[in-house]
Parts: C-alpha cells; sequence; structure tokens
C-alpha cells in the first residue's frame, strides 16, 4: 500500500462519513423540494447537516449556502459581491498567493471592468495587515484573503486581516478550504463576511463545499433555476453529500493534529543539502511540509516517489505537465529556477512514524538520483 | 526485473508498442508518458491530428489505463521550444532545410527521454513506436530497418548512439502497419483507427511562414529568383520561404518544371534549374555521427538516403576528419538539400549519418 502524502489535495473519505452517506444513496432516496414522505426525509437530512455545520463554526444555519466544491463557494463569494456592489465601487483586493479558485475568477472580473490589487506577502507567504489598510479607498467592495495556503500551508494573520476591513467597513471574504480541516472557521472572531468551505479537504466526499455569507450580505447569484438554499444556489441538493460534509467536519475537530511527525519530516529534509522549508516554519497548517529543492524539477520527483510508493505533490494538483513555477513561490520572492524543484507532503491521520522514515530515505534516494542526471554529465551517454 | 518508459504519444503505434511491452514483458514494468512539448494552445484553437494536442495527452492516458500501466507527463516545453521548434525556424533562415523529426527524435524522445525518464523514473530503457529493428552481433548494437520497409523509420533514428541504442526497444521493428493497426483494434485500444498524423506538430495547416515571423521576426524581403546562368526569372517573397527541390510556389514560366536548386541568405537570391540541373553526384555532410561509435574505415561504400522515403543510392563515403564526410554517388542524386540528412547504410543496417551541408 502507498503511502499518502497528499492530503491538502484530497483526503480519503472517513469510514463514518460513508456509513452517515448510505442511507441517503439508498434507501433514503427524495428531493428535498419535494412534499412527500421522501422529500421530507431528504430536507431533515440536509436540515441537519446545515445545522452541524453552522453550529460548529459559529453561524446561523441560512448563513450556510452548500454549493458544489470550494471553488463554487469562491466563485460565489467573488463575483456574487462584486455584481451585487457593482454600482458602489469596483475596486477588489485579494493576495498575490491566492488559489486559482479565488485568483482567477479575480482576472475574469478585471476582463470585466473590476480592477484588482493584489498585496505582495513576505518570503513566508504572509500578507502585511497595514499594506491591506493603505490599499483600500471608498470604492473598495470586496477584500478575499486565504485562512491557509494550500501550497506552503502558511497561515494569513487573518482575524487583524478581518479587524482591518470591518475598520473600513469592506465586506471580507477567506478562502478557508485548507485551513477549515484542522479547526473551525470562526466568522466572528474573524469577522469575516464569507467563507469558503470544502467537504473534501477534511474527510468528506468530493463535490460538495459551502459557502458561509454572514446574513445581510448583499450576494448575486451566479447559478440561475430553481429556489434552493435561498435563492443563492439553484439546483437540487446533494443531501447525501451534504450530510456527509457535516459528519466529516465534526469528526475532524474531535481530533488534535500531530505536529511532531510534521516537523520531523522538516528536520530532516531540511538537513539535506540544498532543500530549504517553504512557508513559514510555525505559523502553518499541522499537516503541511513544503520545500524547494535545488537542482531537481518538482514534477519528476513526484512521479520518482510514486514509484517508490510514496504520493506527494509538487504544490498542488496538477496533472497537466504545465511548466509555470507556482505563483505562490514567485510571490515569496523564491529564485524562478528554484520554484521548479518544489515537493508538497501532506500528512493525515493515518500517517504513521514509520511512513514518515521510510518518506525521508526515498526522497533522499530520489533527489540524489535526480541530480545525478543533471543535463551536462548525461546526455551524451 | 527491469524498468521500461514507453514513450506514449496518444498515436497508434506507440499505443501498441506500450501494449506489446505490458503484455509480454511479465518480468518488466512497464511506465508509460507522454511528452508535453508546447504550451496550452489559445482558446478555440485544437491541433487535433497533431502527437503534441491535448485530445493526444488524452488518449495516451486511455491507453494506458486500459493496459493498466502507471501513467506521467513530462514536460519538454523548454527543450523542444529550444532545439526542435528554433532549430526548425533557423534552418531556413540559414537557407537550409529543417529536419523537426529527426530533431525530436535527438533531443527530445531519446536524449531528454532517456536521461530523465532514466532518472525520474528509475528505468534502464525507453521504448518508442517506431519502426526499426535492433540487433546485437558481434560486440555492439545494430540498427537494423524495419521489417516493413514501407514505414521504415531508420532515416529519423541514425544518430543513436551505442549507449542510447543499448537502452532502447522498438518493439514494433518485426510488424507491419496492417499488424499493427489489427493489434489495437483486438485489444481495442481507442487509438486503432486514428489517422496516421503527416503535418509537422508544431506547424498548424503547413504554414511554416508565420512561426519565422513569429519567433525570429522574418516578415520575408522580396528578392531575385535567377536561372543557372545568373539570369534573373522572376521575384520570392522572401529567400527563407522556399528549399532546395521546391518546385511549387515560384511563379516563374519558362516553359518546362523548374526547382529551387540553391537558396542563398547573404544575397537573398534564390537560384533555379531545370530537373538535371538540380541534381548532384556529389556533396559534403556534416554533424556525422555512426552508430557504433566511429566509421566503419576512413573510405567505404555504403548505400546513402538523402530524404525520408527517397530511394538508397550506392555511394562512396570519404571521411574528411571527424565529423566531416563527402558522398560521391553511382547515379546523380536528386537535389541533396543542406540541412536535410544523408543516412548511410550496410545493406539493412543503418550506419549512422550527418547533415548535408552547402555545396
Ligand atoms: C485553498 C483552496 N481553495 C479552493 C480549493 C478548491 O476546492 P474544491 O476542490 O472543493 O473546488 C482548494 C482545493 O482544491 C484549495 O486548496
Amino acid at each position: 500500500m502507498a503511502i499518502y502524502l497528499d492530503h491538502a489535495a484530497t483526503s480519503p473519505l472517513r469510514p463514518e462519513v460513508l456509513e452517515a452517506m448510505m442511507p441517503y444513496l439508498t434507501t433514503h432516496h427524495g428531493n428535498a423540494s419535494s412534499i412527500h414522505a421522501s422529500g421530507r426525509r431528504a430536507r431533515q437530512g440536509l436540515d441537519e447537516a446545515r445545522e452541524t455545520i453552522a453550529g460548529l463554526i459559529g453561524a446561523k444555519p441560512r448563513e450556510i449556502v452548500f454549493t458544489s466544491g470550494g471553488t463554487e463557494a469562491d466563485n460565489l463569494a467573488l463575483k456574487g459581491v462584486a455584481w451585487a456592489a457593482s454600482a458602489r465601487g469596483r475596486h477588489i483586493i485579494t493576495s498575490s498567493v491566492e488559489h486559482k479558485a479565488v485568483m482567477n475568477t479575480c482576472a475574469m472580473l478585471e476582463r470585466r471592468g473590476f480592477e484588482v490589487t493584489y498585496l505582495p506577502v513576505d518570503r513566508y507567504g504572509r500578507v502585511d495587515p497595514s499594506e491591506l489598510a493603505a490599499a483600500i479607498t471608498e470604492r473598495t467592495i470586496l477584500v478575499s484573503v486565504m485562512a491557509a495556503n494550500n501550497e506552503v500551508g502558511t497561515l494569513q494573520p487573518i482575524a487583524e486581516i478581518g479587524a482591518v476591513c470591518r475598520a473600513h467597513n469592506v465586506p471580507f471574504h477567506t478562502d478557508a478550504v485548507q485551513a477549515a480541516a484542522f479547526g473551525p472557521p470562526t466568522p466572528d472572531a474573524w469577522q469575516a463576511t464569507l467563507i469558503a468551505l470544502s467537504a473534501h479537504k477534511l474527510g468528506g466526499p468530493i463535490g460538495i463545499g459551502a459557502l458561509y455569507v454572514r446574513q445581510g450580505t448583499a450576494l448575486l447569484p451566479q447559478m440561475q433555476g430553481g429556489a434552493q438554499e435561498r435563492q443563492r444556489r439553484a439546483g437540487t441538493e446533494n443531501v447525501a453529500a451534504a450530510v456527509g460534509f457535516a459528519t466529516a467536519m465534526r469528526a475532524s475537530y474531535r481530533e488534535t493534529p500531530n505536529t511532531a511527525l510534521r516537523d520531523r519530516l522538516i528536520g530532516a529534509l531540511t538537513g539535506l543539502t540544498g532543500v530549504q522549508l517553504t512557508g513559514h516554519p510555525t505559523e502553518r497548517l499541522p499537516n503541511s511540509a513544503s520545500f524547494v529543492i535545488e537542482g531537481i524539477e518538482g514534477g519528476d520527483l513526484v512521479a520518482a516517489l510514486d514509484l517508490e510508493g510514496i504520493e506527494a505533490s509538487t504544490g498542488s494538483a496538477c496533472t497537466t505537465g504545465s511548466v509555470e513555477p507556482s505563483h505562490v513561490l514567485l510571490a515569496m520572492g523564491i529564485d524562478e529556477q528554484l520554484a521548479h524543484g518544489s515537493l508538497r507532503l501532506t500528512l493525515g491521520p493515518e500517517t504513521t512514524a514509520a511512513d514518515v522514515e521510510r518518506t525521508i530515505s526515498v526522497v533522499e534516494g530520489c533527489v540524489a538520483r535526480l541530480r545525478a542526471s543533471a543535463p551536462q554529465v548525461a546526455a551524451s551517454a | 526485473m527491469s524498468r521500461i518508459v514507453a514513450a506514449m504519444s496518444g498515436g497508434v503505434d506507440s499505443s501498441v508498442a506500450a501494449a506489446l511491452l505490458a503484455r509480454e514483458a511479465t518480468d518488466d514494468e512497464v511506465i508509460g508518458v507522454w511528452m508535453r512539448t508546447h504550451g496550452d494552445l489559445p482558446e478555440g484553437y485544437e491541433l487535433s491530428r497533431s502527437c503534441c494536442s491535448p485530445d493526444a495527452a488524452d488518449d495516451a492516458r486511455r491507453v494506458a489505463q486500459i493496459l493498466d500501466i502507471p501513467f506521467f507527463i513530462l514536460n519538454v516545453e523548454r527543450e523542444f521550444g529550444d532545439r526542435v521548434i528554433d532549430a526548425f525556424v533557423d534552418s531556413y533562415l540559414e537557407g537550409a532545410t529543417p529536419n523537426p523529426c529527426q530533431a525530436c527524435n535527438q533531443y527530445i524522445k531519446f536524449d531528454e527521454l532517456l536521461r530523465r525518464g532514466l532518472a525520474a523514473y528509475g528505468a534502464d530503457a525507453v521504448a518508442t513506436g517506431h519502426y526499426a529493428r535492433l540487433e546485437h552481433r558481434d560486440g555492439r548494437w545494430r540498427l537494423m530497418r524495419a521489417a516493413d520497409a514501407d514505414k521504415d523509420q531508420t532515416y529519423f533514428l541514425w544518430v543513436l548512439s551505442q549507449g542510447q541504442l543499448a537502452r532502447t526497444r522498438f518493439p514494433l521493428g518485426d510488424l507491419t502497419k496492417p499488424e499493427v493497426r489489427a493489434m489495437a483494434a483486438e485489444l481495442t485500444l481507442p487509438t486503432a483507427q486514428k489517422p496516421e498524423s503527416q503535418e509537422i506538430c508544431f506547424v498548424p495547416l503547413g504554414d511554416y511562414r508565420a512561426l519565422l515571423e513569429e519567433r525570429r521576426g522574418y516578415a520575408g524581403d522580396p528578392g531575385p529568383i535567377v536561372d543557372a546562368r545568373g539570369e534573373r526569372v522572376g521575384t520570392h517573397t522572401g529567400y527563407a520561404h522556399y528549399t532546395v527541390g521546391q518546385r511549387h510556389g515560384l511563379g516563374v514560366a519558362l516553359g518546362e518544371a523548374v526547382y529551387v536548386r540553391e537558396v542563398l541568405p547573404a544575397t537573398n537570391t534564390v537560384v533555379i534549374g531545370r530537373r538535371d540541373e538540380v541534381a548532384q553526384r556529389s556533396f559534403t555532410v556534416d554533424g556525422a555521427r555512426f552508430t557504433a561509435g566511429e566509421p566503419p574505415t576512413e573510405r567505404f561504400e555504403a548505400s546513402v538516403r538523402i530524404r525520408h522515403r527517397a530511394p538508397d543510392v550506392p555511394a562512396e563515403v570519404t571521411m574528411v576528419g571527424r565529423d566531416r564526410f563527402v558522398v560521391e554517388t553511382a547515379e546523380p542524386v536528386w537535389a541533396p538539400a543542406p540541412g536535410q540528412a544523408a543516412v548511410l547504410y550496410d545493406a539493412d543496417e543503418c550506419l549512422g549519418g550527418g547533415r548535408i551541408t552547402r555545396t
């Protein structure tokens, strides 16, 4: 069995989640909008899931909008607020290390006449709240800064960012898709207006997420159709997935993440020559260890590890083989050449100390092999 | 146990090559690799028939899934851009005829895939869907023509060294194209019915002129077309738009068929001639490489081929230094074009070759 160290890409479905979903995939069929008993039973599952999630994050159930995932939640937040507020202003502020779900949505809004400011980050990938304060104008209609970065695991000073937004009375969206796997997002402590969530990063099914929308927020729906989700997201509700999402969230908040294994990985790998940690040394996701490695191509290393039974990532789940170095690493000031050699290892609840030790020695061996084949030496063989 | 990287283009040939390895080599582990040679195309733009389109990656992946082998994408955009596309463009600018398929084989499929494939995947060998055979005889590897003479691709493989040949497999070498198609159909591979790709994969619709402008800013500067005696007989659109042997698009009416005989960048001149004026009995070749590592002797007999699918011609080859040779053919050969490969054979064995130079 392979050692799976790519939980940031997606995490295995928890057994209790599958169990909770099963009835809704088999006997408890029914459309949650139907009048009859089957419909009511489905509706109950959906309502309970919404209540569970709202309860876990300290929100009201009506503030939770189910979506098809984190990407859709980000799209709904950004486009929904942008279009609703466009008469008032057309300026959006985000960071330069966002997930593509935010970044490309901003790019699309730019093409539609919005102005977007991309805040710089320090070498750990953190936004400076005072730079945010300086960037806000009276035309600013939304700030979007992620809670935790998916590539390098860095946590943003999210409450401080929220406080700046609150002080300027600007709505604040945060993509908490990664952060939410390790403790409940807190809309009130963060002073967030909108929060994007996804189930599959915390042991739930792929294909469901949610957007927390603070009551009273003007949001234009991005999907036209039926009146589901209080007219904010049309489409027959995915009840089984919503139940799975709620179950997964509750289960993951009962666990305390084991940072010792992450720290062992970081310590051992940064001890190798030409390997450096990316992201913040302490203010980072408890399961995330990310690196840049001199003299290798990240994609080649990940393929090599796979053939040795270790499943890792270069930083984002990308199978198209594009060579664009990560915008996150570049924004952190990492040299372009070095940025090609990225490796991300993200641990899960099932990861053992033995897995970590094996990973350390296999990474060391593969890196040595890849470096030995650098063009100058081989090619002419 | 050995590990073999199967280069999968998404076409029927490399699909069957991978299938043969995966099915027969029970002891070997086969890994499918598709090489990404260029970036995303602009939206709404398709190169559906080329081996480098995203569709081709989809096809290769589906075949790998059916064969139950691991599948990776290897990015070679940088190398392909420098070694194949730029070299292609520069060839025209030098007044020569480019040889992109050979460059791709040499630099991408063998140098790059062997080097990186061996390192990244811990592999021992690379397999491709080329029609060629390998034999180990008298202490060395020999590159042999394919059993299907019609499909033989040794013309594009002459650059391979002993080190590379030792780590290469050509599973299709003993098969004919119809047999390969039948095998693909039998295995229900989605690529079984795919048409042959003919165009150059990075030149959509065969219009390379746009590429000259895009990569090197060459828009073409009109100049003289002259005949063998130096008499001006017409006007061309820019020397780099012409290659030796070309007949069409000259816009010259001399009452008989004329062909490009020479392309002269220095004076922006295109020289034409009648059919017999374009033939030659002797030409020089540089960048020579021999599959054995060295030429058989300083002077030897071989048959020479100067373009894909052209007939072989008996010739005498004389080495001039380490990597140059002069070819003298028994019969005049039709339009040896600077830039094209001259490939040498001893019966069915490919001895090596080089690049025809301006004479
Ligand atoms: C930070 C972040 N935002 C958004 C997403 C997208 O979520 P989903 O895969 O549910 O669409 C992901 C994960 O892919 C992510 O890591």
